[in-house]
Order: C-alpha cells, then sequence, then structure tokens
C-alpha cells in the first residue's frame, strides 16, 4: 500500500463505492418497475476505478465518460437527486431529460458527459486538453472508457494526437472483458491493451481495477507525469462488469461461475479485505455509511418521484444557444 | 475601402484578421501548416502565427474534428479545414454525433462554437470520391448551421459570422471559386446568418442558387433577358438556416420558381426548399416548380461526362423556359 491511507480516505472511498453500488441496484428496481426507461447500462463490478481515479483529481481536471457513467457522475459529486430525476427523464434532471442514463452532464463539476457512441469521447479529451494548454491552463482531461472502444479508429486517432502533440490528457481504459457480448480474445489481436497505447509512445500501465487504492495510487503517480509535461498517461483497470450489459442482455456469451469468480475479487471485498489487514476497517463504521448511503438514494428516488415533467412547449430548445442581443 | 481579390485571398484575410483579434482563434487540418492549405487558403498563415495556432494535423479526419469540438467545448474557437467534402464522411460521427447534440443533450450547459470549412462540388475532374455536394446532407441536422458562399464578400463575411457564432458552423466551399475574383468591401457590415440575397432583380421567374451555381443562374439570367424573360436570382448563402422569407417574398412577386443545386435530386435541399413553398406560397404559384440539379451518379472522370452530370447556364436557361411555359 503505497498510497497513504488514512481513515477518512478509508472512509471516503467506501462510501463512494457504496453509493454508486446502491444507486445501481436502486436502478435495477426502478427499471423493473418502468419508472426508468432506454437503456440502463450499471457499473456494478467496477466501482474502485471511477472511485480511485476521480477522487484523485483536482476540481478543475475534467471529465469524459461512456455511457455507463452513472457511478463517474456520482463519485464527481453531481448530486444523486439530479442523476435519478435525469434518469427519470424529468425536468429537474441533470440534462433536464434530454439525455437520460447514457448522457449526464455537469459543467460546473467540469463533467463533460456521458457519451454513447462508443470511441467517440476520445477525440473530445484531446481537444479539450488543446485547449487547457493554448489557454495556459494546468488542467488535464481524463478520458473513460471500455476496452471495446480499442477497436474503433477514434481510439487509435485520439492516442495519436495526445502524444503526437504531449497533451494533458489521462486516458482511463476500463476492460472488464467484453464489448457488450464479445470477448475481448474475439475483438482484438493484441489483448494487452496497455502494450498497444505503449506503441503511441504513451507511458501506459495495466493495472488491478478492482482495487481501489492501485487506481488511485496510478492515478496520482499519472497526474504527476502529466503535469510535469511529459504528455499523456493511459491506464488500462482490469475489471469485470457483474451485471448484464444493459437490461436488454440475456448474458448467453459467458459463464456464470466466471461472473462468480470475479464477484470474489470485487471492489467492495477488495477494498474491505485490505482495510482489514492495515487494522481500519473497524474504524471506518461501515453501518453508519450504509445508512447515509440509503438515506441519499431514498431522498433521490423521491426528488425523482416528485419531479416534473419539462413542457412540451419546450421540446426545441437548447438545439441552438440562445440569440445574443446585438 | 473595396479591392478586387480573389475568393482564396478574400477568405484567407479573414482567417488571419480573426487571429489576429483574438487568440482563442486556431486553424486545424491537413496540410494547412507547412503545405499552406491543399487549396492554398492557409498559405503563409504559418509563418505569421507559428505552429501552436496553424495546425498540421495527421490524416485523421474523425480525430481532429473531434478534437475541435473538444477545444471548443472547453474555451478556443477553432477553424477545422477538411480538405474535400467526401473526407468530411470520416469525421461525420464528431460532426453529428456530438457537435450538433452536444447542446441539447446537456441542457444548455456545453455550446460549441466550432468552424468547419471544407471544400465541396465537382468540375475538376476528380471522380467519385473527391467531387460531391452534400452540403444539402448536412442541412438536414438540427444543432447544425450551413453557409455556402459563393461571392469574394462572402468568402470573407462568412468567416467572421460563422466564429461570432456559438455554435457550430459549416462553410462549404465550391472548389472552382478559389480563383474567382471579385469585389471585397471590409468596411461593409456582413449580412448575417439566415439572410438570402437577391444578386438581380427580376419580375418574371424566381432563380434560387447557392455556391457556383449562383454565377451559372446569373448567366443564364442575362440569355434569359435577351430573350425576353425577366428572371430574379436569389443567392440562398444559407441552406440552414433558409431564409423563407426572402424566398417567399420573391415568390409573391414572380409566381414562378426555379432552383439550381448541385446536389442530387432526391431528398435534396432543392426538395425541401420546394416542400416550403409548397406549404407557405402554394396559392402564389402559376406554375409547377422546376429545378436542375446534379444527375443522379456518382461523379465520373471523364471531362464530357461530368460536364453532362451537373448544372449549366444552358440547362436553367431550358428549365426557365419550362416553367414559364408551363400553365
Amino acid at each position: 500500500m503505497s498510497l497513504k491511507l488514512n481513515v477518512d480516505r478509508a472512509k471516503d472511498y467506501y462510501h463512494q463505492m457504496l453509493l454508486i453500488r446502491r444507486f445501481e441496484e436502486k436502478c435495477v428496481e426502478l427499471y423493473s418497475a418502468e419508472k426508468i426507461r432506454g437503456f440502463l447500462h450499471l457499473y456494478i463490478g467496477e466501482e474502485a476505478v471511477a472511485t480511485g481515479v476521480i477522487r484523485t483529481l483536482d476540481e478543475e481536471d475534467a471529465i469524459v465518460a461512456t455511457y455507463r457513467e452513472h457511478g463517474h457522475a456520482l463519485v464527481r459529486g453531481i448530486p444523486a437527486d439530479r442523476v435519478m430525476a435525469e434518469l427519470y427523464g424529468k425536468a429537474e434532471g441533470i440534462s433536464h431529460g434530454r439525455g437520460g442514463s447514457m448522457h449526464l452532464f455537469d459543467v460546473s463539476k467540469r463533467f463533460y458527459g456521458g457519451y454513447a457512441i462508443v470511441g467517440g469521447g476520445l477525440p473530445l479529451a484531446v481537444g479539450m486538453a488543446l485547449a487547457d494548454r493554448r489557454l495556459n491552463r494546468d488542467r488535464v482531461t481524463v478520458c473513460f472508457f471500455g476496452d471495446g472502444a480499442v477497436a474503433e479508429g477514434e481510439f487509435h486517432e485520439a492516442l495519436n494526437l495526445a502524444a503526437l502533440w504531449q497533451l494533458p490528457v489521462l486516458f482511463v481504459c476500463e476492460n472488464n472483458l467484453y464489448g457488450m457480448g464479445t470477448a475481448l480474445k474475439y475483438a482484438e489481436s493484441e489483448t494487452n491493451i496497455a502494450h498497444k497505447a505503449k506503441s503511441y509512445n504513451i507511458t501506459s500501465h495495466q493495472i488491478d481495477g478492482m482495487d481501489v487504492i492501485a487506481v488511485a495510487d496510478a492515478t496520482e503517480k499519472a497526474l504527476k507525469h502529466i503535469h510535469s509535461g511529459k504528455g499523456p498517461v493511459f491506464l488500462e483497470c482490469l475489471t469485470y462488469r457483474f451485471r448484464a450489459h444493459s437490461m436488454f442482455d440475456a448474458e448467453l456469451y459467458r459463464d456464470k461461475k466466471e461472473v462468480e469468480k470475479w464477484r470474489e475479487k470485487g471492489p467492495l471485498v477488495t477494498f474491505r479485505k485490505k482495510l482489514e489487514e492495515a487494522g481500519l476497517w473497524s474504524q471506518i463504521d461501515a453501518d453508519t455509511i450504509e445508512k447515509e448511503v440509503e438515506a441519499v438514494i431514498e431522498d433521490a428516488v423521491a426528488f425523482a418521484e416528485n419531479g416534473t415533467w419539462e413542457d412540451i412547449a419546450d421540446l426545441e430548445k437548447y438545439v441552438y444557444s440562445p440569440e445574443v442581443a446585438s | 475601402m473595396s479591392s478586387e481579390t480573389t475568393y482564396r485571398e478574400a477568405m484567407r484575410e479573414a482567417i488571419r484578421t480573426a487571429m489576429q483579434e483574438d487568440e482563442r482563434v486556431f486553424l486545424a487540418g491537413e496540410d494547412v501548416g507547412r503545405y499552406g492549405g491543399s487549396y492554398a487558403v492557409s498559405m503563409g498563415l504559418l509563418e505569421e502565427f507559428g505552429p501552436e495556432r496553424i495546425v498540421d494535423t495527421p490524416l485523421c479526419e474523425s480525430g481532429f474534428t473531434g478534437a475541435g469540438i473538444g477545444a471548443a467545448m472547453n474555451g478556443m474557437r477553432p477553424i477545422i479545414e477538411i480538405m474535400t467534402v467526401n473526407f468530411s464522411l470520416l469525421a461525420l460521427d464528431q460532426i453529428m454525433n456530438n457537435a450538433a447534440t452536444l447542446q441539447h443533450m446537456s441542457a444548455g450547459q456545453i455550446n460549441v462554437p466550432i468552424v468547419i470549412r471544407m471544400a465541396t462540388g465537382a468540375g475538376k475532374q476528380l471522380a467519385a470520391q473527391h467531387s460531391h455536394s452534400l452540403e444539402g446532407w448536412y442541412a438536414h441536422i438540427p444543432g447544425l448551421k450551413v453557409l455556402t458562399p459563393a461571392t469574394v464578400q462572402d468568402a470573407h463575411d462568412m468567416i467572421g459570422l460563422a466564429l461570432a457564432d456559438p455554435d457550430p458552423v459549416l462553410i462549404f466551399e465550391n472548389a472552382l471559386l478559389y480563383n474567382a475574383k471579385g469585389t471585397l468591401d471590409i468596411t461593409l457590415k456582413p449580412l448575417p446568418i439566415g439572410k438570402a440575397k437577391v444578386e438581380k432583380e427580376g419580375k418574371d421567374i424566381t432563380i434560387l442558387a447557392y455556391g457556383i451555381n449562383l454565377f451559372k443562374a446569373l448567366e443564364a439570367a442575362e440569355t434569359l433577358e435577351k430573350e425576353g424573360i425577366d428572371a430574379e436570382v436569389i443567392d440562398l448563402r444559407s441552406l440552414r438556416p433558409l431564409d423563407d422569407e426572402t424566398i417567399m417574398a420573391s415568390v409573391k412577386k414572380t409566381h414562378r420558381v426555379m432552383i439550381v443545386d448541385e446536389g442530387w435530386k432526391s431528398g435534396s435541399i432543392s426538395a425541401e426548399i420546394m416542400a416550403r413553398i409548397n406549404e407557405q406560397a402554394f396559392y402564389e404559384l402559376d406554375a409547377p416548380m422546376g429545378r436542375v440539379c446534379t444527375m443522379e451518379v456518382p461523379i465520373p472522370y471523364a471531362r464530357h461526362l461530368e460536364e453532362a452530370a451537373l448544372p449549366n447556364p444552358a440547362k436553367i436557361v431550358a428549365m426557365a423556359h419550362k416553367v414559364m411555359e408551363d400553365a
């Protein structure tokens, strides 16, 4: 444990990961109750990645994520009630019901979405970092994407540009071994994704994405590297999605035993074990955290339930910027 | 303050002025720097502004267009140059799925003040992967604005208009126009985005055109004049938004309309304009509307085939006669 892990930090990580876990579990319920519609992609099993990375960032750093981004949004501090209201499609949602589960945005938290075209967010992250450098702002743009994105042309274009121009981008590959139902080994000639990134002259590491401390540790080192002007860093986080790809997925492509095996090293289980070894578990008061999280989620559901529907008269709002008086 | 210059130089001058006035403006694209721009629009700008602001990119349309969008989201005013409209299809994901949607998906939290310029059109024997006119396609997409400068004045003015706009603006530059000469008056207040311009007044028939076809239409109008037909020629300038007001005012005046469009007829911008006239001014029409479009083939290489595929003044004159004689 190279990262200095104190009780406060341990509490925070546990709280964040549990918040994601319980939020996503509630989403399953609400989906079955038809409160949430459309596509719903759950982050259960992968909580350590978003938590370890995002809790290590500065508040000025920007985040570009994917359509499996509830966890990232929550960890970034976007209020759970605004996220839940968005999943309900309510006017009080963070995107006023225009985006839904796959398109969460909160610019005040420098959370830039929510992209549902696999690989489509990577060039944006490159451009955001380019802007920061041009405007002399010492900030980092973090770009999350899955292993599926690695097969897309935009992945390679973006990595090349970021390395060529030595931009302050942290690429975080959430390798959960499946692009929807196709295993990585059926999609990639080289399944070590960090190796691919290395071929673009990017500092790359493959890390244990089930271990929040390992993720936070790697992120801290990566940020140092980037701030010192040495260009982008690539982290391949080995992780696993415990639930189906989306609510329409019958999971015919993987063995239940495989899922069970990964559950045993799930991020919450792993973290608890580590805390126990370090003698910190008894100090974090897990029951209180559980209750706090439960209350946040109850409030979020109530907020969404009590939310209002955007007026259809406003349907065509937000297509173009409001007219600026000349 | 007016002077004679070329379309290319007018555009370069506008880019130069914008870069001098606003540090946030930069130009990026394939061969815009050391090569000077594939159509030489940016010739000399690298020396003046340096490689941080005149940015040569690798061949990755999606990558550098997406990077432009990201930069625009984060405080810059990028001008992205795509060599030719056919290549823009490689960036279509970024243009359609990101630039055009972010304002809406984020409920107004994000706007994308990007300018994307590209060469369009046929006439240089470049065959079916360098010659198409897809501006009408882009005009289909809510969230985008689509400009088609025809004149030297607009080649200049539309750069400034596009950069001042808070949303994504696409500029389609007909490749045959870069050498065209015309008058530029930099003291003129630019005609806003979304305004069409009556280039020649007339009372008998309205000819709507954009880009290089404006000049074909004007040439046709001269011929028609000798034949006793007084055509009104309108430069659409902007395909999204379309200037319904100017179009309908002309229809009410002449009662006969034809459109010249270098896109293919099926699902084209000319079809959209006809539909709007039908919706808004049907009872003003004295005859069915006509149009001259590109033949429904991929643009061929051989000169005579390419010419036969495209609108030209003779076809415009013939169609004008048909519209005049009908009903």
